[in-house]
């Protein structure tokens, strides 16, 4: 049998309209092989979870610039343990300060990636820690 | 016709050229260049050197012509900046109307000689405070603006018959616009002495910033009706600052910056022009630009001198307009904020001073300086000082200002200025063939063009073919945090506090006859300004305000391009 293809959702939660990094990605995604869904801006954690569940993705990228990711990762996390979806692996990227990070490990943010981080640091960290739903 | 120089002086200048390029070839066997291609940030090829034969075919008088004159390459003040420096013009909001009050104060009391607001999600997107897609949002981007109560609070003890404030806001330009009126009214201040600007520039949010709420349509017809608005009642307004800056950050070129920016303001001239009958002559001259000044000096030089021989051009050929001043394209800056770098953010300052000098060599009426935190966070109140006297240094210290368009003539920079509007005109083309940039927007044109730009510098920077220094090359290992700026947690909790009282207090009747009053005005064309300017008095909530443009002309969703 051939070898699930790996389902990544990129998202854009909250009111944020900074969607440079989070196209970006989408692309290198695409590109490295990966099948991409892309939300668009705008999308509330609630909007967010059930798009991730009914896709059937195993990771989901979401990426905060406003300031606002103390309240809206952590919720999409909450959000996709309720669903019964807590095998779907969370990272999330953005303008984040550092004394936030712990905060968001603890919440189950998996990794976090901020301004200068590499397209290939990040597809290396899928790589190496992804492992696809059963 | 006469051209730029004489026969003899194009003859002997090809004659040094050829000699010149022996010599290189034969010193580039000796030592080989770093590297094959040298090009601008927007990866614009630059040629090694540039001679008189490159603008041989240029009209002295045609092309360049004497500041104050048709085509304005050289600006539009005879006097220069001797009459006075550009506006330091510093974006600015954070927390409560409170906090960004007092921040206010502060910068004219440092200097500052124009204000400019920066408000926080929720009130860009037309939401309140109480909303649920507010959560979280509160105050951290800009300041949270709910009601004309918060207005007031915000334009505490600001002249507003003296100082100019640029408002940055999009969807819910009409409604923040008319507290600005309210507030002025309240202050005895009539609408004919206030000026300022409002963004009020929706093409650009659905081609790169991304703050919409009405598909493109309604949205432009509601910015023609504060141009309408504007023209026949508040002439010192500004009521569009169509902006470059937005598109340029999401990643384009400077080539599509200068492009797309123009295209949209030929958009709006021309719906001004069908919809309400106006003269263009009326209200061409309060028609305002933004342009970024990224880290690519001359690039950015050439890119503000050719916006204004385009824009001229497009106005008096285009449009037919007969007065001067609709000629002219005025423009703020701002430094880009996406060359700026998280590590060694102290570096950032001299991005900045860079990217400001940039700006005024490029001839801009203002400028706002990025703070070297604003990577990371909303500025603390020392970055926003050294960044507001790097404006300040630049102005009484280097003596750039005391000549008008100091590097025109130069080769290099007047055949900069000629390619990137030519350029800029095959965009224009391509897009007026599309059928103007509503029908662009709907191809995903410029979206994609912008996203192409954008993956193409990405992948430059990680394949090390271009620099930012402390990412990519020159990189520390050991970094230290600097302070930054955190927002409270109890803002949002006092701001839901004080818009529960606001509506408690208000008188809500009078409320819904407003607001009914706008749905009927929305549905029948009539200006909305009006409606808008009573409702916010009342007391009505700005999402309240918007949830009647969403009602009546629908809201638009992301489409996701990638």
């Amino acid at each position: 049998m051939a070898e699930k293809r790996i389902r990544i959702m990129v998202a854009k939660p909250g009111l944020d309209g900074h969607d440079r990094g989070a196209r970006i990605l989408a692309r290198a995604f695409r590109d490295a092989g990966y099948e991409v869904i892309y939300t668009g801006c705008h999308q509330t954690p609630e909007q967010i979870a059930s798009a991730a569940v009914q896709e059937d993705v195993d990771l989901v990228g979401l990426s905060c610039l406003s300031g606002a990711h103390g309240y809206l990762f952590p919720r999409v996390v909450e959000l996709l343990k309720e669903k019964g979806a807590d095998d779907i692996t969370v990272i999330g990227g953005g303008i984040i300060p550092d004394q936030d990070f712990q905060k968001l490990y603890d919440a189950g943010i998996k990794e976090i990636f901020t301004p200068g981080a590499t397209l290939d640091s990040i597809l290396d960290w899928i790589k190496n820690n992804l492992k696809p739903r059963d | 016709m006469g051209s730029y120089f004489s026969e003899e002086t194009v003859n002997k200048s090809e004659e040094l050229t050829k000699k010149w390029e022996d010599e290189v070839a034969h010193a580039t066997v000796q030592s080989p260049d770093q590297k094959p291609r040298w090009s601008t940030v927007s990866d614009l090829e630059i040629k090694r050197l540039y001679t008189p034969e490159d603008i041989k075919e240029m009209d002295f008088a045609r092309d360049i012509g004497a500041p104050g004159e048709f085509p304005y390459l050289r600006g539009n003040q005879p006097t220069g900046y001797r009459g006075r420096y550009w506006t330091f013009r510093m974006f600015s909001g954070m927390g409560s109307a409170a906090d960004t009050n007092a921040r206010w104060h502060m910068l004219l009391r440092e200097g500052q000689t124009g204000l400019s607001t920066a408000f926080d999600f929720p009130t860009l997107m037309g939401y309140d405070t109480d909303s649920p897609n507010s959560r979280g949002e509160c105050g951290r981007c800009g300041v949270a603006i709910d009601t004309l109560d918060d207005f007031l609070t915000l334009v505490d003890k600001i002249p507003l018959d003296k100082v100019t404030t640029s408002m940055t806001i999009n969807p819910p330009a009409s409604v923040l616009w008319a507290m600005y009126c309210a507030a002025a009214d309240k202050k005895g201040v009539p609408l004919s002495r206030i000026g300022g600007t409002i963004q009020n520039d929706m093409l650009k949010e659905f081609i790169a910033q991304k703050t919409f709420m009405c598909p493109p349509e309604p949205s432009v017809r509601i910015i023609s009706d504060t141009v309408e608005f504007g023209t026949k009642y508040v002439p010192k307004w500004n009521t569009i600052s169509i902006s470059g800056y937005h598109i340029r950050e999401a990643g384009s070129t400077a080539v599509q910056e200068l492009a797309f920016t123009l295209r949209d303001g030929i958009e709006y001239v021309e719906d001004v022009i069908n919809r309400k009958g106006l003269d263009v002559d009326s209200f061409a001259p309060r028609l305002s630009f933004f342009f970024n000044s990224h880290i690519d000096f001359f690039e950015e030089i050439c890119k503000m001198r050719a916006a204004r021989r385009i824009w001229a051009h497009v106005m008096k050929e285009r449009f037919h307009a007969k007065n001067p001043r609709s000629w002219w394209l005025r423009f703020h800056t701002q430094t880009a904020g996406c060359s700026l770098t998280a590590q060694q953010p102290y570096n950032n300052v001299v991005r900045t001073a860079i990217e400001a000098l940039a700006g005024v060599l490029g001839g801009t009426q203002s400028l706002h300086t990025n703070s070297l935190d604003e990577v990371l966070a909303l500025p603390s109140e020392h970055s926003v000082q050294i960044a507001l006297r790097t404006q300040q240094i630049i102005a009484e210290e280097t003596g750039v200002a005391n000549t008008i368009d100091p590097l025109a003539g130069s080769w290099f920079i007047e055949s900069l200025t000629n390619k990137m509007e030519e350029e800029a005109w095959k965009y224009i083309q391509k897009i007026d063939d599309m059928g103007g940039m509503i029908a662009a927007i709907d191809k995903g044109f410029p979206q994609l063009e912008i996203a192409d730009a954008a993956y193409r510098f990405q992948q430059q920077i990680d394949h090390n073919e271009k620099v930012m220094v402390g990412v990519n090359k020159y990189v520390t290992s050991e970094e230290q945090p600097i302070p930054i700026l955190q927002i409270d947690e109890k803002v949002e909790k006092e701001q839901l506090k004080r818009l529960a009282e606001v509506k408690r207090r208000r008188d809500s009747r009078a409320v819904s006859v407003d607001l009914a009053n706008l749905k009927n005005a929305c549905k029948s064309g009539d200006n909305v300004m009006p409606h808008c300017i009573q409702a916010v008095k009342d007391m009505a909530t700005l999402q309240e305000i918007c949830d009647v443009y969403r009602e009546v002309f629908g809201e638009y969703r992301d489409p996701g391009l990638f």
